[in-house]
């Protein structure tokens, strides 16, 4: 792969509701922040991938609202529908392919949708949807599955929302930072069996975007660069029942190839700091163990030997995570945009120290049932 | 830019207005067993699948993870590209993106739409901004309509002469055995149809359907080994211009995403003089006065010649630069998959797979996509490796 790298990143503040902005005005903030970040202008970008998906807004040809504020104008422009780590993607191999600079820009509204309805339309519309099933529901079986599956306990997955929720408050963009315990945990209101309030992520809206550029690009703009080291994305199968949801097969074989690229072969020795997509807080570890951090069924035990929370070996969610701030699609975006953080010295009081090497990755689909794992570092 | 990418199989579903026998995924799976066989390639050897329509239409969430068996993409990487009725054209320039960036040999675009399970018009007019646009505009014939008005009052064009696009266009469908509508019409049919909204009537207008398509791209070096023919990507250019209908209505500038795209593209692939050059054209015109203006705007005749271009048979099976031998979007039109069509057509002729339809001595093939905010997208392909 030829050397690509990330020299532009910007982020709303997440919020409950941004009454204020149309998806429009958020997208052009993000975009003109990002250019700002690199020291670029919009005419040296000649690609942009926007972002967003068409049930979340509520308009079909979801990118033409957003095409003028992303700079699109006599661009080649294009939109992915998915997890910005896609769009990401995608905004990645038009630079490999010859674009000198694509920004690739997400936006999501949650004040403005409802996530029972538009993510109860992911599944199937004739034996499943009329059961009421949405991504809340869904995650709940997942959880129970793999809870159940390894003995863990619902206050072993509350430490991943204690810890999240108290990363956040260095995270300056981050909705809830929040001093929790697991008691407070255990005592919200119900969800949806095992999942309380507090193991799930908030409603929020927001935007974001990267710019991606170069080796000629990246000489020179503002900030260090931060290479594309490895990517990869892979996908389980449809219905719930065909995939066993405490085995996340798909990610494995993401965080396999794009190890591979990066030269990884011992990822808790080789990665300084993970930035995973965990709207519900059973998903941390869940993923962790996908991405091979330790053995199955040892994700929840993570924070407890000390190895996931800040100064711990392997901080995971500096930023605080989905948990604290769940603007979907932009998300995953954000995930990536703090692991270019780190890895640039400029995430202030979440800073890791001497993070060379960092983890990111997003998903799309019920149970994260497609996976992409980027892997970022400071040297070509 | 980046590796050389050819198409080197294709595959579509024979097109209807109704599939009841199938669902989408298993309409997606036809295509590309259709686009598998064509190649002489299993979906092992698929490296990544890149897949669009219009979510909206079908209400399916995240089209991509739910058609996963049907495109054959468990346990491969697969990304979801959505843009409208281009949606088919920039899915086939992605999956393009995907192999020239080195990173997969083997990838399949998918297209497809089932009409016959949406409301397409309560669909397509939440694309337009619930305040400014939704009421005043919207919808995909109301802004056409003003288009081809501007036109004949321009240049005077008729409504006859729009009609020749809509005879051409059906009775080239009588040679594809894929396109939907196999009945021919005559202009005196389209004058008798009825009025939709002025000037354009019933049989000015593309039909609805349920289809899919799939086209497999390769790189250079791995595509030779695939086929004889490939059809080599001589240029993409995609130009989305407008987010706000009220910005589309000075129509003295013509469709302005079409004169940049194609301005783009020609210079990709050296291409100075097109309606020389080029030796077939698939065009994305879901109404009949598309034919007449479009072609000025992607500089295959001057503005304002349009009628006569056509009149003289120009584009005409036989003339000079035959425009959709497939029957085009006025006699097929399954929206997520109808721009990819256009690209899976312009391939066929490139790869002399043409049968009835086949346009002699092909080398230069063009293909449009065409949907949103009037905008425009195209795609070059050839015998040639550039």
């Amino acid at each position: 792969m030829d050397n690509a790298a990330i020299v532009g990143v910007a982020q709303t503040k997440y919020e409950r509701r941004k009454k204020d902005q149309i998806l429009a005005d958020l997208v052009f903030d993000v975009t003109q922040a990002a250019l700002d970040d690199a020291g670029l202008a919009i005419g040296d970008i000649d690609s942009v991938v926007t972002v967003s998906n068409d049930f979340f807004d509520g308009r079909t040809i979801s990118g033409m609202a957003v095409g003028d504020a992303a700079g699109g104008e006599d661009k080649n422009i294009s939109t992915v529908s998915g997890d910005g780590t896609f769009g990401a993607f995608y905004g990645l191999m038009r630079v490999l392919s010859g674009y000198k600079a694509t920004i690739v820009v997400a936006h999501y509204k949650g004040s403005e949708g409802s996530v029972p309805i538009t993510t109860n339309g992911m599944f199937d519309p004739i034996f499943q949807r009329p059961l009421g099933i949405d991504a809340i529901s869904a995650a709940a079986l997942q959880a129970n599955a793999y809870m159940t599956r390894f003995g863990i306990r619902e206050e072993d997955v509350a430490q991943v929302s204690v810890k999240n929720h108290g990363n956040a408050k260095n995270n300056p963009c981050a909705q809830l930072p929040m001093d929790i315990t697991v008691t407070d945990v255990m005592k919200s209101r119900k969800i949806a069996a095992p999942l309380k309030l507090l193991d799930c992520c908030p409603i929020s809206d927001g935007a974001a975007a990267i710019i991606i550029a170069n080796e000629e690009i990246a000489a020179r703009t503002k900030k260090k660069p931060v290479w594309v080291k490895g990517v990869a994305h892979c996908c389980e199968e449809y219905l719930l029942g065909d995939r066993r949801l405490s085995d996340p097969v798909a990610l494995k074989d993401a965080a396999r190839r794009a190890y591979a690229m990066a030269g990884i072969t011992d990822p808790m020795a080789q990665i300084d700091v993970a930035e995973v997509l965990e709207p519900f807080s059973y998903m941390e570890p869940l993923w962790l163990e996908g991405l091979g951090f330790c053995k199955p069924g040892e994700g929840a035990s993570l924070i407890e030997k000390g190895i996931t929370p800040m100064g711990g070996r392997l901080p995971v969610n500096p930023s605080g995570g989905a948990l604290s701030a769940n603007p979907i699609l932009v998300a995953g975006l954000a995930r990536l945009i703090e692991a270019t953080l780190q890895v640039r010295g400029e995430a202030g009081a979440r800073q890791v120290k001497n993070a060379a090497t960092a983890l990111a990755h997003g998903f799309n689909g019920p149970c994260g049932q497609s996976h992409c794992v980027w892997i970022v570092g400071g040297k070509k | 830019m980046g590796r050389r990418v050819a198409i080197v199989g294709v595959g579509q579903t024979y097109h209807k207005s109704h599939r009841p026998d199938v669902t989408s995924r298993e309409m997606i799976r036809e295509a590309v067993t259709a686009a598998l066989d064509d190649a002489e390639l299993t979906i092992r050897d698929i490296d990544a699948i890149v897949i669009g329509n219009m979510d909206h239409f079908e209400s399916i969430n995240y089209v991509d993870t739910y058609s996963v068996e049907g495109s054959g993409g468990v346990m491969k990487p697969i990304m979801k590209v959505s843009t409208g009725g281009t949606t088919g054209a920039t899915v086939a320039i992605a999956a393009y993106y995907h192999v020239a960036s080195g990173l997969f040999d083997r990838v399949l675009a998918i297209g497809f739409e089932k009409n016959s399970e949406s409301d397409t018009t309560g669909a397509i007019i939440t694309c337009s901004d619930a305040i400014w646009d939704r009421f005043s505009y919207s919808g995909a014939i109301p802004s056409l309509a003003t288009e081809a008005t501007a036109y004949m009052e321009k240049y005077g064009a008729t409504q006859e002469d729009a009609a020749i696009i809509g005879e051409r266009d059906r009775n080239n469908a009588l040679n594809n055995p894929f396109a939907h509508l196999q009945r021919p019409l005559t202009v005196a049919d389209i004058m008798a149809s009825p009025m939709l909204a002025y000037p354009i009537k019933l049989g000015d207008i593309c039909p609805r359907s349920d289809g899919a398509c799939a086209c497999v791209l390769a790189a250079d070096g791995v595509a030779q080994k695939i086929t004889r023919k490939p059809a080599w990507f001589k240029a993409a250019a995609v130009r989305h211009t407008y987010t706000w209908f009220g910005d589309s209505t000075d129509y003295n500038k013509g469709l302005v995403s079409m004169q940049r795209a194609s301005k783009d593209a020609y210079q990709q692939a050296g291409i100075t003089k097109p309606a020389e050059e080029i030796d077939v054209a698939e065009l994305y015109l879901p109404y009949t006065w598309a034919g007449l203006k479009w072609i000025e705007d992607i500089g295959f005749c001057g503005p304002g010649e349009g009628v006569k271009f056509v009149r003289d048979g120009n584009t005409h099976m036989g003339g000079r630069i035959p425009v959709n031998p497939s029957g085009g979007v006025i006699s097929t039109n399954c929206i997520g998959a109808t721009a990819m069509l256009r690209v899976a057509e312009a391939a066929i002729q490139v790869m002399g797979k043409g049968g009835k339809r086949q346009v002699p001595d092909v080398k230069n093939a063009l293909a449009t996509g065409f949907g949103g905010c009037f905008w425009s997208d195209v795609v070059i392909l050839s015998t040639e490796r550039p």
